[in-house]
């Protein structure tokens, strides 16, 4: 259950405007199964276990979940890589999948993964760090440091700024923070995408580029009806941006770096005509920072502006 | 020399030693060994320095100045020479140990006395300046030539060509007939002429000279031929003078190290008579030395510069700038923060300054994340007053930076008609002025200190690519691009390097802020807007800079233009200024 969302937004958001009461419960479901998955494989994680078997272990949890369709396969990051650095040559986009890397201690480590249930899409991101808190400083300045945008970029959404203009803002955080953009290296630089509801059977379980085939033509069939209305499904801080965001659900992931050191969450903020709130406030991270007193953290000076 | 100076003479076997004490036999003994062709007057400068904190002994060793000793060659030993300076520390202060300092023939006696067996009990530590231990110098050779890596051999022939005067003195008759003859005379100008240095000649010189060879002769071939293993426990500090003729760096710096326990090998800006030259200076090395913890149990911890000496053994994999500082003005955001991180990386501690008191606090924090130390402060660069507080506080607190980045700088652009003169004012005074302080201050400091640095100051592509846009930053950037060239000329003689750093475009703060004079509020908010996705699209990103920034200071780099841009506009400069003429009439901004 979400334990921030304010009632009366589910019932104001209409059949035209965006998703149901009903479908939003069935999202929120779908992202607290996504969580759980995460949360569940991070503690289970042990030193030496490679990128790949951590994939495989969160896709074996979903499926005895129940869960048949994934928005995209599930990802897992180690060390350098949660920062999107690879130790030999650039990063490519190639680089996103799995490989043999191994965990150990002290290493911090990114899993993002996206069950489809009954055609309500969730996508999450989860870091974590393998060892206890002061075993990587960095991880916990950055994961620290997250909260803020949590609270930076509902606020900028529902004081009407444009896409483009929260992500400028997130930008500026960042430079004031003193990290780096790690979500500007994610396909098109996006720092989030729109999510609704896949219904269509066809090509469900088959995949491209990491990403479902039905996502593939749904995100294809988006990028052309709202292109045709001046407005993108994709989140980032070009031209296609400046808009306000489309009334529905977006799975946003600011994602930033220190160094080899890379965190973010991921979660869908639902908007509305007039409002936008996430759409649950009981997720790993949110509990632990109001645990540390930094759920509603002021943003740094100016990142308003 | 006048300090209550007391002469006595200690009788050796084969000779009869002059030695002069001063200052209180209560305090800690620090004993001076002269070097060849000098007398124990060699140290006169840097015995009024100690002798306030010091019981400080000198003497003219055997058969020089008004010592006496035998006319043939064995009586003129290191085993013999050694003895001697234990029969003085022995007499001067018989129930604790002695601080040793040693300078050229003197230092090579002095290892002598401290590679003995025993040796931690007569001595608390040693400084070497200008003379190695033989039989290191011997081995250090010998591996240089046994394993003859390019860099080995180019050493050893270097150390063989410095050493030429060697061979020369080893020639039966002429050297000791040209002392007599009148080399003795010319002596002083010789040395004159060679190191800048003035010397008094002694009035025993044409006999010391003479005399002296027989120190070479006595003990040159036997230790080249056959060098024994001399190790000591006792702490070493060698002082390794630039621009000395006869001892090469490499042969002071590594022939030591597989013989000592702790060894702090530190460069020292001035010739081979550097005691002489920089007296003061060489007496705060001694002191630094013999105070702290390292010689004196229960002192002070040593100072930054000692600890960056160390050598350690075996530690090649230590960060390139461990116990370094360095400062950085304008290091609250973009190029000065990712210079700050750059240079934690690599073991350095920051003095991260800015205007901007919230920024610098974070940019400490993120250095602090990577380990090393930061030192948060708050000045505005375009103050030569604040400048000079912040200088005095930042040695007194963290010591002389080793490195200073004169980063602080702001944009500016639009057309000079509309500039007024506050603007002006504003702009030269944060990228000129606060350069102009940074390296007055701090350079002041480096050179005193005597160790040499790095100055880095920020100039810009801008400073010789001419823009329509941008006359008062250009101006700005020239000036230090200008100021930087003729500081490197003149500093380099300090051992201190200059760099101008050049950059194109580079995605920071700085389009946020920059002031585009002539318009209006609004106006300025979009045209910033436009020109920050312009920097942000070009993405090359204030790291990079960092980077070239160490790099620069590593290598000594005299102009470092960065990003394609900026080499394309330096060489657009060189070659076709006709082409950069046209080039500037275009208005990007517009
Ligand atoms: N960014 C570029 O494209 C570019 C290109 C060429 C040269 N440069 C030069 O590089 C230097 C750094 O610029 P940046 O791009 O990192 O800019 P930035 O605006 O991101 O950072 C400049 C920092 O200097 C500080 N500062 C400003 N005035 C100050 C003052 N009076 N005293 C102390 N601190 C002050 C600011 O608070 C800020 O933290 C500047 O000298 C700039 O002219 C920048």
């Amino acid at each position: 259950m979400s334990a921030g969302a304010p009632a009366l937004t589910l019932d104001a958001v209409s059949n035209k405007t965006g998703p149901t009461s009903e479908a939003l419960q069935r999202h929120r479901d779908a992202q607290a199964l996504a969580y759980r998955c995460a949360e569940t494989v991070g503690a289970g994680l042990e030193a030496g276990v490679t990128e790949r078997e951590v994939a495989r272990r969160m896709r074996a949890f979903l499926r005895e979940n129940g869960v048949a369709d994934f928005f995209h396969i599930p990802f897992a990051w180690f060390g350098e890589r949660t920062a999107f650095r690879s130790l030999k040559g650039p990063w490519t986009p190639l680089h996103f999948f799995p490989t043999n890397k191994r965990l150990k201690e002290g290493m911090s480590y990114v899993l993002d993964c996206s069950p489809v249930v009954d055609g309500y899409v969730s996508d999450i991101g989860y870091a974590g760090v393998l060892g206890k808190p002061g075993d990587n400083r960095i991880f916990d300045a950055l994961m620290r440091d997250l909260a803020q945008y949590r609270t930076l970029i509902l606020d900028r959404i529902k004081a009407g700024d444009t896409l483009s203009e929260v992500y400028a803002a997130v930008d500026v955080l960042i430079a004031q923070q003193g990290y780096e953009s790690r979500h500007k290296v994610y396909p098109g630089s996006v720092i989030g995408h729109q999510v609704g509801r896949m219904t269509q059977r066809r090509n469900m379980g088959r995949y491209a580029f990491g990403f479902g085939l039905r996502t593939l033509e749904t995100l294809g069939r988006e990028i052309v009806t709202e292109g045709i209305k001046g407005r993108s499904p994709l989140w980032a801080g070009g031209r296609a941006s400046r808009h306000a965001p489309t009334p529905g659900l977006w799975a946003v992931e600011p994602h930033i770096g220190f160094r080899n050191v890379g965190v973010k969450f991921e979660e869908l903020l639902v908007v509305t005509e007039d409002d936008a709130f996430w759409l649950d406030d009981d997720l790993p991270h949110v509990r632990r920072w109001q645990e540390q007193g930094l759920a509603a953290v002021p943003v740094l000076e100016g990142a308003r502006s | 020399m006048t300090q209550d100076v007391r002469t006595l003479a200690v009788t050796v076997e084969g000779g009869k030693l002059s030695v002069r004490t001063y200052g209180d036999p209560s305090k800690p003994t620090v004993l001076l060994v002269h070097g060849y062709p000098d007398t124990q007057a060699v140290w006169d400068g840097v015995v009024s320095e100690l002798v306030d904190d010091f019981h400080v002994v000198t003497y003219d060793t055997r058969g020089i100045g008004a010592s006496k000793g035998p006319l043939f060659k064995h009586g003129y030993t290191l085993q013999l020479l050694a003895d001697d300076l234990y029969a003085v520390a022995d007499i001067v202060a018989p129930d604790q140990p002695v601080h040793l300092v040693g300078h050229d023939w003197g230092s090579i006696q002095a290892w002598e006395a401290v590679t003995r067996a025993d040796s931690a009990q007569r001595f608390l530590s040693y400084t070497s300046i200008s003379g190695p231990c033989l039989d290191h110098a011997a081995m250090w050779t010998r591996s240089g030539i046994r394993k003859p890596t390019p860099k080995a051999a180019v050493r050893s022939l270097k150390q063989a060509l410095a050493s030429w005067y060697i061979v020369v003195f080893h020639l039966p008759v002429g050297p000791r007939v040209a002392w007599r003859l009148g080399l003795a005379k010319q002596w002083p100008r010789i040395i004159r002429a060679m190191e800048g240095t003035r010397l008094d000649p002694s009035p025993t010189l044409h006999r010391d000279g003479s005399r002296g060879v027989l120190y070479y002769r006595a003990n040159m071939l036997p230790k080249m031929r056959h060098p024994e293993e001399r190790p000591t426990t006792v702490p070493v500090q060698v002082l390794t003078p630039t621009g000395d003729r006869f001892v090469t760096p490499a042969l002071a710096a590594q022939a030591p190290a597989p013989w000592t326990e702790r060894l702090y090998v530190r460069k020292v800006h001035g010739g081979h008579w550097i005691v002489v030259k920089k007296p003061a200076l060489i007496a705060e090395r001694i002191r630094e030395f013999v105070q702290s913890s390292i010689a004196t149990p229960g002192g002070p911890e040593p100072v930054r510069s000692l600890l960056r000496a160390e050598a350690k053994q075996g530690t090649k994999d230590r960060p390139e700038f461990e116990d370094k500082l360095v400062v950085i003005t304008g290091a609250g955001s973009g190029i000065g923060r990712a210079t700050a991180l750059a240079f934690a990386e690599k073991g350095a501690d920051i003095v991260v300054a800015d205007i901007d008191s919230v920024a610098a606090a974070r940019t400490v924090e993120l250095v602090e994340l990577l380990g090393a130390r930061g030192y948060p402060y708050t000045v505005d660069v375009s103050s030569g007053e604040a400048m000079e507080a912040f200088a005095n506080d930042v040695k007194a607190t963290a010591g002389v930076p080793d490195v200073v980045v004169n980063n602080a700088g702001i944009g500016m652009s639009g057309p000079f008609l509309a500039t007024e003169v506050k603007d002006w004012e504003k702009i030269l005074g944060v990228n000129v002025w606060g350069v102009i302080h940074g390296a007055r201050c701090f350079g002041e400091m480096m050179r005193e200190r005597g160790e040499g640095g790095h100055i880095v100051n920020l100039a810009s592509a801008a400073a010789y690519t001419p823009s329509r846009t941008l006359s008062a930053y250009s101006t700005s950037k020239a000036a230090v691009l200008m100021l930087s060239e003729c500081l490197r000329a003149e500093f380099a003689r300090y051992g201190i390097g200059v760099s101008a750093i050049c950059p194109g475009f580079i995605a920071t703060n700085i389009t946020r802020t920059t002031k585009f004079v002539g318009q209006s509020a609004e106006q300025q908010e979009r045209t910033r807007q436009r020109i920050t996705g312009l920097y942000r699209r070009r993405n090359f990103g204030p790291d990079k800079v960092a980077e070239r920034i160490v790099d620069a200071v590593r290598r000594d780099k005299p102009v470092v233009p960065v990003a394609l841009e900026a080499k394309a506009g330096k060489a657009i400069s060189r070659l076709s200024p006709a082409l950069a003429r046209r080039m500037a009439k275009i208005d990007p901004t517009g």
